[in-house]
């Protein structure tokens, strides 16, 4: 996890929530593209999370959800809670597995996208949306995915590079084992790892 | 170290799960008149600014990807409306006779003719933001309550009914659309003379289909028929939805469907994912009270 060591990122973060939702809602929503919309919100909090970790993520995550709950005058709480858990298991990734593959993001974009879709649908059962499942409702969950897919790489690129300065370090440069291995990474240096070692004759 | 950084994440995402359920929880038992509705309309009214701004701002880019788009489905678009041109020509023809005699009649019988839409005051109003997912069929437009716009006001669209507002803000209102889980209005059936009534409810998370139910199961209903507001008067009470705007046509009338569960399917008439401008209907019929079919 990225320690928040100055008040820069969180700005950031909350700037990124903010301009995301009102662009999504002005703009990207009322484009159509083979009878559906994009929906960059789930990218964006996906690419926080690949990007600072599980907790900023988790909270970006909610700020997202709550923010679109509350623009678009839905039932509160619905879209952060997936959001929360687009959040958190992208940074979890991160954290993880830290995958430095340039097309990690295009897997996991298409990913959340249907996490999303199935989650609204499977919420909106719960809370007793009389609503049958018809073959149309599945195809314009798959195109969702299909658009945001082609989206997910440029998303994550104009995020990172608006958070990317701000960052403490970068994190494709840290590896985090120690969940495996006890801190004692096979990718360290031997010299990190034990100290200088005297190299007398 | 680890285990603190350990049980902070999860005390947080914990914190986060339970404000979110604890909202969803007071959100969703509430009514529309509730603490919790009056801060959402609250920030939607200071956020209206900036998202018609915003819309505004950003139309050149909407308008660039439509362009692509519009082009995509031109041809298909050209060929169908050739078809549906030819069609129309030959019920203008009817229809035109059909209009010349209604006058005619109209004044003979001294009709009222306060119920065409002029006399409900609509309102102009521009698209400037619309829920992306099929679950929330709602649209936003720039017209609230200082234009006039109340809730429960019925909204027309490419000449046809597209929904009623939901949610009215100062300068903004929220639109519920036809397709909307929670929508419904009394339809009647142009079928030649009968004009079978019945009740229309979306198909839920198929935007493109309508179910008009409570029909009468022997009604001469076949696919290509126009369905209407029914506009019904009952006493005191007015229809929130003035007669005869058209909502679409028939698009599968099953003769077996109709017999067994007396319904048939509908095609909206307007485009709703495609809608720039709406029409307000601001003015209900004076000196009535309004009533509305709720979703069975």
């Amino acid at each position: 996890m990225i320690p928040v060591t100055d008040w820069r990122l969180p700005l950031r973060l909350v700037l990124l929530t903010f301009a995301t939702v009102i662009i999504q809602q002005a703009a990207i929503s009322q484009i159509s593209v083979f009878g559906v919309s994009a929906d960059v919100t789930p990218l964006v909090v996906m690419s926080v999370g690949l990007l600072t970790g599980s907790l900023l993520g988790a909270i970006t995550g909610f700020g997202i959800g709550m923010f679109v709950d509350l623009v678009l005058v839905q039932t509160l709480g619905v879209t952060a809670l997936l959001y929360i858990a687009i959040g958190y298991w992208s940074g979890r990734l991160r954290e993880l597995r830290d995958p430095a593959h340039g097309l990690v993001p295009l897997a996991l974009g298409a990913a959340v996208t249907a996490f999303a879709g199935f989650g609204m649908a499977v919420i909106q059962f719960l809370l007793g949306v009389d609503s049958p499942v018809s073959l149309l409702l599945l195809q314009q969950i798959v195109i969702t995915v299909l658009v945001n897919t082609l989206i997910s790489l440029p998303v994550y690129a104009l995020v990172r590079r608006i958070i990317q300065p701000v960052l403490p370090e970068d994190p494709r440069r840290r590896r985090r084992r120690a969940y495996t291995t006890g801190g004692l990474s096979p990718l360290s240096r031997p010299s990190e790892r034990l100290g200088q070692i005297s190299r007398s004759r | 170290m680890q285990d603190k950084t350990v049980r902070r994440r999860r005390l947080v995402l914990a914190l986060l799960v339970g404000v979110s359920l604890i909202l969803l929880t007071a959100y969703f038992g509430e009514s529309t008149t509730s603490p919790l509705h009056s801060v959402q309309r609250g920030i939607v009214e200071v956020l209206s600014p900036i998202q018609e701004g915003a819309s505004k701002a950003l139309k050149p880019v909407r308008d660039v990807a439509g362009w692509f788009s519009d082009t995509f489905h031109a041809k298909s678009q050209r060929d169908q409306l050739q078809k549906e041109n030819q069609s129309l020509r030959a019920q203008l023809a009817q229809a035109q006779t059909a209009q010349a005699e209604n006058v005619q009649l109209t004044k003979q019988l001294k009709l009222d003719q306060s119920g065409a839409i002029s006399a409900y005051k609509p309102v102009a109003a521009h698209v400037i933001g619309r829920d992306p997912t099929l679950w929330y069929a709602t649209i936003e437009v720039d017209k609230g309550s200082q234009d006039g716009v109340r809730k429960d006001d019925p909204v027309t669209g490419d000449g046809a009914l597209v929904g009623e507002v939901s949610t009215v803000a100062a300068n903004v209102s929220f639109v519920t659309l036809i397709t909307d889980h929670s929508f419904a209005v009394t339809a009647q059936v142009n079928d030649g003379g009968s004009g079978d009534t019945g009740v229309l409810v979306p198909a839920v998370g198929d935007p493109n289909h309508l179910i008009l139910q409570y029909l009468n199961r022997r009604a001469p209903i076949s696919a290509g028929q126009q369905v209407v507001t029914a506009g019904f008067k009952s006493g005191q009470l007015d229809s929130l939805f003035p007669a005869a705007i058209p909502i679409g046509q028939v698009s599968n009338a099953n003769q077996n469907t109709l017999l067994n569960a007396g319904t048939v399917q509908v095609d909206p008439a307007a485009d709703l994912r495609h809608l720039d401008a709406v029409q307000i209907l601001t003015d209900p019929q004076p000196g009535t009270q309004r009533a509305q079919v709720g979703a069975p």
